[in-house]
């Protein structure tokens, strides 16, 4: 088609949807709004993409699957099952991953994407939280982004359940029996959830259609919210020469993102579909169908669930009690229920906590260098900490066969680390942070290192150091470091108490945890000190060229 | 453009002493610089055919996928080995065809835009999210304009049963859902177990003979007749049973009465979660949970020797029928599975 049919038939179809839509007013408004590039800004992309493949190919499995658990008998070409009584949702999956052709590639793309999107959620919350992109004005969207994460926890786990498969099903057993933990109404909550005694018939359907539908849709909706924010915000940027807290600096959505960020979708896809061709992802025929009775050793759900099994394999069992005739079991319902809305409250609330101790009410939509944010920083390693310990908990009895180590030994030490290595890893991180502060500042005192080693006719030796550029030294400057709130009196200036008083004390000590280590960007003045000396250092040195402004550091 | 940015407080004009600043001065974009392709055409060129190779191989990924679907049939008549590699293949062809189709196009698209399409940086600039002064008021005005018309506050009476009214009607939405199961009654208490119920083989099915079980000889059992219960699932998750033969001395005396010789029939169900606790290693009489590693010891009469579980597991009390059958003696005296709050 040459240029001018092209452009003939674009305006037809844009008249025709304008006089119908108002898309020119769209497309004004939109197709050249800039988006700022960065690596770590395609996490929250890969998440997105790997939904869109969950709904896609998730839809195709719903064309083959039958959520039903009344038994039938097992025919199909997977001779070793031949004849077992299994349900019609094992059998089901049976016929989609043997004899529907594309059958068993739409499944592994399914379970593999699903994994992709829990691991990018997690792996893009935590370049939102080391960067502060959380902070004013999108503390609703660190929100609707850990309900995301919690709602993709539980579709996956609704998910892996729904093949009625002998790991599934010792899974939903799990699950069942942390219902039954809960103090009160447990046996009642877990009555009314798999219509009657465990797992009954009735838990395939009603599972089915929550894990299509309900919450499918709930995600649908929150994604789309969002998305919409991210626009009405404009994207947060990375520091840098040029970019400020007013401005975007980046490229316009068409065309330039739209084929990257639509390329992009294609090469998730197409990664997905790789490991959907490549590797075997739950083998549901290796297990057969479920049955309370057998189960194989070194039996793991997927990857996001093992920090709570983890926990559960590391409490100690002799916490459970018996009181005026009722069981509890806190080794049961600490471990599932508390621990992980332990974990989750402050997540969710870390914006609102963060700005009432910096009393910043301002927009943030300059990232922090996470170095510059030493006490978030550490808090953030902690957490991870603490999650990976989980989950290596989770596998205790993997690293037990795999090191030749007692399972026992590993759990002991477990239950000690998990509340040792976190604090640990947050003072570790918070000190490199610092590290990495003053090395900054270093740098721009005393310019980055040459490599050129020189001695001077007494004899001194020192390594010249050349000044940084003004782009260069912009990024290791240009940040806030705020400072630890200060004590105000109790009482204001005409004698009254102040309102609050003990509430304000609590936030000058936690404001003191921390900004009290702070490293303060260099200030001009503190550049122009250090060059003043540096010059005395560079007479001795002279030579030609660039040491000009060479400034020695190298006594 | 200053130091800080504006809405920052501008700290960026406060001078200090010898007129320096307090801080550095941003110093704006740095100069672009051109990529080979916007100043070289033979580059771009070559990036164009580089584009273009992606975009044909991806329109052969899909044939191949194409052909892969058609050309790879599973035919039933297939042997089994020979059924699994037609499937192997076929999810192969048919991923790896899908895999390249999607990455020509998407690699195709990345390459084009950052190759050909312009890359100067472009700005945008923000406003604050708050609305104006003058549009907060206004909004405010209209919000207590339709309070006002709608007479909320002055008619406390509507206002009231309103609330009364949205505070009640969610009831019956909880309600509705009383009848997606039974109560649990004595359910959880009870299992398919009574007294002389045959110890059958599970999963092959048949009665065991007390002379069957050689000392060490460890079997998975289940009550006679439970497959023809009307949920056989629901009973087996509750009456999973091992049976074992130690040497009588072994054993620990509370064992004993329910013990038939040195066999000793325990609930195969963990008193912590309820998954099976099917692992019996021989040399120390332990039992093991694979879930979570709680050990039994079956020396103790099952007690908790290690993990999350707190109680024994429950003992089956076996003896033998006329024809020398293991049987049950009695039902199980206490639950068996995981705990719950109805349990004493």
């Amino acid at each position: 088609m040459s240029d001018s049919a092209i452009n003939k038939v674009g305006a037809t179809t844009g008249n025709w949807l304008d006089e119908r839509l108002g898309a020119s007013g769209v497309v004004k408004g939109f197709s050249r709004k800039v988006f700022p590039d960065h690596w770590s800004f395609m996490l929250g992309e890969i998440a997105l993409y790997s939904f869109v493949i969950l709904l896609l190919s998730g839809t195709f499995l719903t064309f083959f699957f039958v959520p039903s658990a009344a038994e039938v008998v097992y025919d199909g070409p997977y001779t070793t099952l031949a004849g077992q009584h299994v349900s019609e949702a094992f059998d089901s999956t049976m016929h989609l991953s043997f004899e529907v052709r594309g059958g068993l590639l739409m499944r592994q793309i399914h379970h593999w994407a699903a994994l992709i999107f829990v691991v990018s959620m997690i792996v893009h919350m935590f370049r939102i939280f080391f960067t502060g992109a959380f902070r004013k004005p999108r503390e609703i969207n660190w929100v609707i982004g850990m309900i995301l994460a919690i709602l993709a926890v539980v579709e996956g786990f609704l998910g892996y359940s729904l093949p009625d498969d002998l790991l599934s099903g010792n899974g939903l057993r799990i699950a069942q029996g942390i219902v039954l933990g809960i103090p009160v109404v447990g046996s009642y909550v877990s009555f009314f959830l798999f219509g009657g005694g465990f797992p009954g018939e009735a838990f395939i359907p009603r599972f089915y259609t929550l894990h299509v539908l309900l919450i499918p849709a709930i995600m649908l909706a929150l994604i789309t919210f969002h998305l919409i924010l991210v626009v009405v915000h404009k994207h947060t940027q990375y520091p840098g020469p040029g970019k400020t807290n007013s401005n975007v600096v980046g490229f316009p959505l068409f065309p330039i993102y739209t084929a990257k960020a639509g390329g992009f979708f294609f090469i998730v896809f197409g990664v997905t579909a790789l490991m959907g061709a490549l590797f075997t992802i739950n083998g549901i025929w290796v297990y057969g169908p479920y049955d309370p009775s057998p189960i194989g050793a070194g039996a793991q759900p997927d990857f996001y669930m093992g920090f709570l099994d983890g926990a559960v394999r590391i409490m100690p069992g002799f916490v459970e009690f018996t009181v005026w005739g009722h069981t509890v079991s806190p080794n049961i319902f600490l471990p599932t229920l508390v621990l992980p809305g332990l974990m989750v409250t402050p997540a969710l609330l870390y914006p609102w906590i963060e700005a009432w101790v910096t009393g910043d009410k301002r927009e943030h939509h300059l990232l922090d260098r996470p170095r510059n944010q030493p006490t978030r920083t550490g808090l953030g390693v902690m957490a991870i900490t603490l999650y990976t310990l989980l989950w290596i908990s989770g596998g205790n009895d993997i690293v037990a066969t795999h090191l030749h180590l007692s399972i026992n030994d590993i759990t002991h030490v477990l239950r000690v680390i998990v509340f040792v290595f976190p604090p640990l890893a947050y003072l570790i991180t918070k000190r490199i942070c610092l590290g990495l502060q003053r090395k900054d500042r270093e740098k721009v005192l005393h310019g980055r290192e040459t490599g050129r080693v020189f001695r001077t006719e007494e004899g001194e030796v020192f390594e010249l150091h050349a000044p940084l550029s003004a782009n260069d030294r912009w990024l290791l400057v240009g940040f806030d470091s705020p400072e630890p709130a200060q004590a105000l009196p109790a009482t204001d200036s005409s004698g009254v108490r102040r309102p609050g008083g003990a509430l304000e004390k609590v936030r000058q000590k936690i404001s003191k945890f921390y900004f009290e280590d702070r490293v303060a960007p260099v200030t001009p003045a503190e550049l122009a000190e250090a060059h003043h000396h540096g010059d005395h250092e560079e007479i001795s040195a002279s030579g030609g060229g660039d040491e000009k402004h060479a400034i020695s550091s190298g006594h | 453009m200053s130091t800080n940015d504006p809405d920052h407080g501008g700290d960026g004009v406060a001078l200090q002493e010898g007129d320096l600043p307090a801080r550095f001065e941003n110093p704006g974009i740095p100069e672009h610089q051109h990529r080979m392709a916007d100043t070289d055409p033979k580059a771009a060129k070559r990036a164009e055919r580089q584009v273009a190779f992606l975009f044909v191989l991806s329109m052969v990924g899909t044939l191949v996928m194409i052909v892969g679907y058609f050309a790879v049939k599973m035919d039933h008549d297939l042997g089994f080995i020979d059924y699994l590699n037609r499937l192997e293949l076929s999810n192969k062809l048919l991923g790896i065809g899908m895999a390249i189709s999607l990455l020509g196009i998407g690699v195709g698209a990345v390459h084009w835009a950052k190759t050909l399409m312009p890359d100067e940086e472009r700005i945008d600039y923000r406003h604050l999210q708050r609305g104006s002064d003058e549009v907060r008021a206004e909004a405010v005005d209209m919000l207590a304009t339709g309070v006002e018309e709608s007479g909320f506050a002055r008619r406390p009476l509507i206002r009231n049963t309103l609330i009364g009214a949205m505070a009640l009607f969610p009831l019956p939405g909880l309600i509705l859902f009383r009848d997606t199961g039974p109560l649990p009654g004595k359910y959880l208490a009870t299992t398919f177990w009574k007294a002389g119920d045959r110890l059958m083989l599970d999963p092959e099915g048949g009665p065991i003979k007390a002379s069957d079980m050689v000392l060490g000889s460890v079997a998975h059992v289940l009550p006679e007749g439970i497959e023809e219960a009307e949920h056989p699932l629901n009973e087996k998750a509750k009456a999973a049973v091992l049976l074992i033969r130690l040497e009588e001395d072994l054993l620990a005396p509370e064992s004993l009465p329910g013990a038939h010789g040195g066999i000793v029939a325990y609930s195969k169900i963990c008193t912590h979660m309820g998954c099976p606790v099917a692992l019996y290693e021989q040399r120390t009489h332990h039992l093991l949970c694979p879930c979570h590693q709680s050990t039994f010891d079956l020396t103790q009469n099952c007690k908790v020797i290690f993990g999350p579980a707190k109680r024994a597991l429950p003992q089956l009390a076996i003896t033998v029928d006329d024809e020398g059958y293991l049987v049950a003696a009695a039902p199980f005296s206490e639950p068996t599975g995981p705990s719950y709050w109805e349990r004493s």
